[in-house]
């Protein structure tokens, strides 16, 4: 069973690129374009791991962090965070809102499959 | 690598998106305390920054930070938004669209006015923050491409201790740290040994803690960096400690590996805690080693086979297909219409039933396939209209005049081609009726009027036809100063008797315009000629309706699709010409005795009007026999009905329009041709041109 990965962003480009990679890497992506989006999407699907921006409309990365952690079924599943690469405390809020760790932006595709691939194991 | 084959997916976000950014600076404008706004503005600049640099715009990403901070400041309060910030972001958003134009090109022009606006953001900054380093653009790329791990570069074999402590509460932010420890024996051969002294008794056990410790001995050729890297997510400063270790046998092989864990998992749990202590009593069991072999994990030829597969098919869910196979599709589906209404023609005289019925369901499903063919190039007329509010915003405040823009229909669809080059001329008209149209705030008030003039600019369709409206609440057109300037152009004698109608047609004439002076925006003459030429080019019409201090309306016709015509098909002599039909208002009878009565003029009286007709016949040098009953087809033409003289009407007639192609484009009178079910040609005719020349003749 390949793993299944959940990417969450607004912007359209970032998302295909990323799930893009990861499918061509025998992952099975669900893509998400807000928080919102995503806990519905969620809901009833078994998620190995999420993979969020965090600047977004209505519920941002770092709410869906916290509301992840809060999920029973989905507390414990690994999140990383897309951020860019000036914002530390973005970075620290969201370590700790529950992010099991980041990919700093702009990164290349290679970056993106250590980190998931480090994380899932 | 960059995601290179998802540029043109991002090119295109990036238009909609500053596209949506300049619509949403215009209503912040508008509502400056709206906090959901300037959010919103904040989101957009903080995402092209993020793709920007994720596709390797590294300008345009640098640039936009500027940006992005002063939004930042605002969003917390710690920087008021103005009018000014409003119109340096404005400029900022034009500069991102030039930097996408130009993908990674930099010209020296463009960062000065990059710089310029960086400057100008930085100062911003500085008035509050007292800060003196202005912010500048760089033009060195934000991020490095990451060294490569080569094996050549770190060959050096390595050992290190570690200990790993993962945090109690690891498990709750979703790490594995066993896939940690997988990573790390990726780095080369590792002897991982747990310790497990702090976990509880089971009664105080929290299942949702973590309690595990590792001691590991890894040799690697990675380097200390990799090592960090691995932990880099858990690390908070206690949890990982890494060391360099000098083992009495090195380099160490595999199977010394299995050696030492055995050894120590046999001795360990009763004898020490300590790590090191343990390792060397492993050490001083293990056989001495004569000959070593590296062994290197392979994982530049991981990263390889990665690569590798970066190409191969997508998944997707909507297409965006190039206008070139759209016209080609709408190609084939004209010719399919043509055959069919050959088939058609066949099958009736056939009188076979079955081949009738086979007939009617191919023209059935015809027109369905031509429907849903032209269907796909419609767009909503909305796309141009968001354009307007960005221009007339501008415009009035170079002029220091008001105005607001209000659209109605932007759901109205229409082909793709015609929005396309329908977005200049409606430009011409908007600045007209701001430059001319709209007065001044003081004179509107003086009038009575509000302060800010209103430009409704409305679209809807009707048949196959598409109407537009530009109205103005403006000063309206003065017909003294029309018709002065008609007088000294030459266009009209001193004393010709004009209609309304006709005296605003000849604001459409070349070189007209009755500005005073000539400004930045108007006034040169070239607006409304330019306008009439363009609508017309798709096969649309423009007229002008105007009442003195009540305003402007400007109504363009257009049609629907370029590629098929409602036509009228008409006959002389054995020859067949399509009228376009939207032009059509009426078809009379010609008898030989109205001739008489004309004397020899092409006129004729219909209800009392008298309506001057072209002699097709004539025109066209056809010279069998005149029938009886000749047939005029009225056409109006800007306005004024003009008749066109043929020997019969046949009807109206479904045209697949086809260009004469290069050899007959300047042919004056003929916009194309069709085939008809036959198979034979007929020519579609100009009518604007026809009428045009032939008023030039006369007047010869």
């Amino acid at each position: 069973m390949s793993k299944v990965i959940l990417t969450v962003d607004d912007s359209a480009s970032v998302r295909q690129a990323v799930s893009f990679t990861l499918r061509e890497n025998g992952y099975q992506v669900v893509e998400a374009v807000d928080g919102r989006d995503a806990l519905s999407k969620m809901t009833g699907l078994t998620i190995d791991m999420v993979i969020t921006d965090l600047n977004m409309p209505n519920i941002d990365g770092i709410e869906l962090i916290r509301q992840i952690r809060k999920h029973p079924q989905h507390r414990f599943i690994p999140i990383i965070m897309l951020t860019t690469e000036s914002q530390t405390e973005k970075k620290l809020a969201g370590k700790s809102a529950g992010a099991t760790g980041w990919i700093v932006k702009p990164f290349t595709p290679e970056q993106l499959l250590q980190v998931v691939k480090k994380v899932l194991g | 690598m960059i995601f290179e084959s998802h540029k043109k997916a991002f090119i295109e976000e990036m238009i909609e998106l500053l596209g949506d950014l300049e619509q949403t600076l215009l209503e912040l404008e508008e509502r400056m305390n709206d906090k959901e706004l300037i959010a919103k503005v904040f989101r957009a600049l903080h995402t092209v920054k993020g793709s920007a640099g994720m596709f390797g715009y590294d300008q345009m990403s640098q640039f936009t930070h500027n940006i992005e901070n002063v939004y930042d400041y605002i969003r917390n309060g710690d920087l008021l938004i103005s009018h000014h910030i409003i119109d340096l972001t404005l400029q900022a958003r034009d500069q991102l669209i030039i930097m996408l134009q130009l993908d990674y090109d930099v010209h020296d022009s463009l960062n000065a006015k990059a710089q310029e606006i960086v400057t100008a953001f930085g100062d911003l900054i500085k008035q509050f923050k007292g800060e003196d380093s202005a912010p500048k653009l760089q033009t060195v790329p934000m991020h490095e491409a990451p060294a490569p791990v080569t094996l050549e570069a770190n060959a050096q074999l390595q050992t290190y201790l570690i200990h790993f402590r993962p945090p109690r509460d690891i498990f709750k932010n979703g790490t594995n740290p066993t896939a940690l420890l997988d990573e790390l024996s990726k780095l080369g051969s590792a002897l991982i040994i747990p310790s497990v002294d702090e976990v509880p008794i089971l009664e105080f056990l929290d299942a949702e803690d973590f309690f595990i410790s590792w001691d590991i001995l890894l040799q690697t050729n990675q380097g200390r960096d990799a090592i960090a890297d691995i932990f880099i997510f858990v690390d908070d400063g206690h949890t990982i400690e890494i060391k360099e270790y000098h083992t009495p046998v090195a380099p160490l092989k595999d199977s010394d590996f299995n050696e030492l864990q055995s050894i120590i998992e046999q001795k360990a749990p009763e004898s020490c805690h300590n790590f090191e202590e343990l390792l060397q009593m492993a050490f001083s069991e293990l056989e001495p080693v004569v000959s070593v072999q590296d062994k290197i994990i392979p994982v530049n030829a991981i990263r390889k086979e990665m690569q590798d597969k970066q190409h191969g098919p997508d998944t997707v869910t909507s297409l965006r297909v190039s206008t070139e196979k759209l016209d080609e599709l709408v190609n084939l589906v004209s010719e399919l219409v043509t055959i069919q209404a050959r088939l058609g023609q066949i099958a009736s005289m056939s009188g076979d039933t079955t081949v009738v019925m086979i007939s009617e369901e191919v023209e059935r499903i015809t027109w369905a396939l031509r429907d849903s063919a032209l269907n796909i190039r419609m767009l909503p007329i909305g796309t141009t209209f968001s354009k307007f509010k960005r221009l007339v915003r501008d415009l009035s405040h170079s002029l220091g005049k008001e105005v607001d823009l209000a659209t109605l229909g932007a759901e109205t669809e229409l082909d793709k081609t015609v929005i396309e080059k329908l977005s200049d001329p409606l430009i011409h008209i908007i600045r007209n009726s701001i430059d001319h149209g709209i007065e001044s705030p003081e004179e509107r008030v003086k009038a009575g009027k509000p302060a800010a003039g209103t430009i409704h600019l409305s679209a809807s369709q009707s048949g196959g036809t598409v109407l537009i409206s530009i109205r103005d609440d403006g000063a309206g057109i003065n017909k003294e100063s029309v018709r002065r300037k008609a007088i000294v152009t030459g266009l009209i004698n001193e004393n010709q008797e004009v209609t309304d109608t006709e005296l605003y047609a000849l604001l459409f004439a070349p070189g007209f315009s009755t500005a005073k002076s000539v400004t930045n925006v108007s006034g040169r003459g070239v607006g409304m000629d330019v306008v009439k030429r363009a609508i017309e080019s798709l096969r649309g019409s423009v007229s002008i309706e105007s009442k003195e201090h009540i305003g402007t309306t400007v109504l363009l016709k257009l049609p629907l699709t370029l590629a098929i015509i409602d036509g009228l098909l008409v006959c002389i002599d054995s020859e067949k010409f399509v009228l376009p039909l939207s032009s059509v208002e009426e078809c009379v009878e010609l008898l030989q005795q109205d001739i008489e009565r004309a004397h020899g003029r092409n006129i004729i009286n219909i209800r009392g009007e008298i309506i001057p007709y072209i002699n097709l016949r004539r025109r066209f040098s056809l010279n069998q026999s005149i029938p009886e009953i000749q047939q005029v087809v009225i056409a109006g033409i800007d306005g004024v009905r003009v008749g066109f003289l043929v020997d019969k009407v046949i009807g109206q007639h479904q045209t697949v329009l086809k260009t004469l192609g290069r050899a007959y484009k300047n042919l004056e009178g003929i916009s194309g041709a069709t085939i008809l079910g036959d198979g034979s040609v007929a020519l579609i005719l100009d009518i604007a041109k026809l009428a045009e020349r032939e008023v030039i003749e006369e007047s010869i």
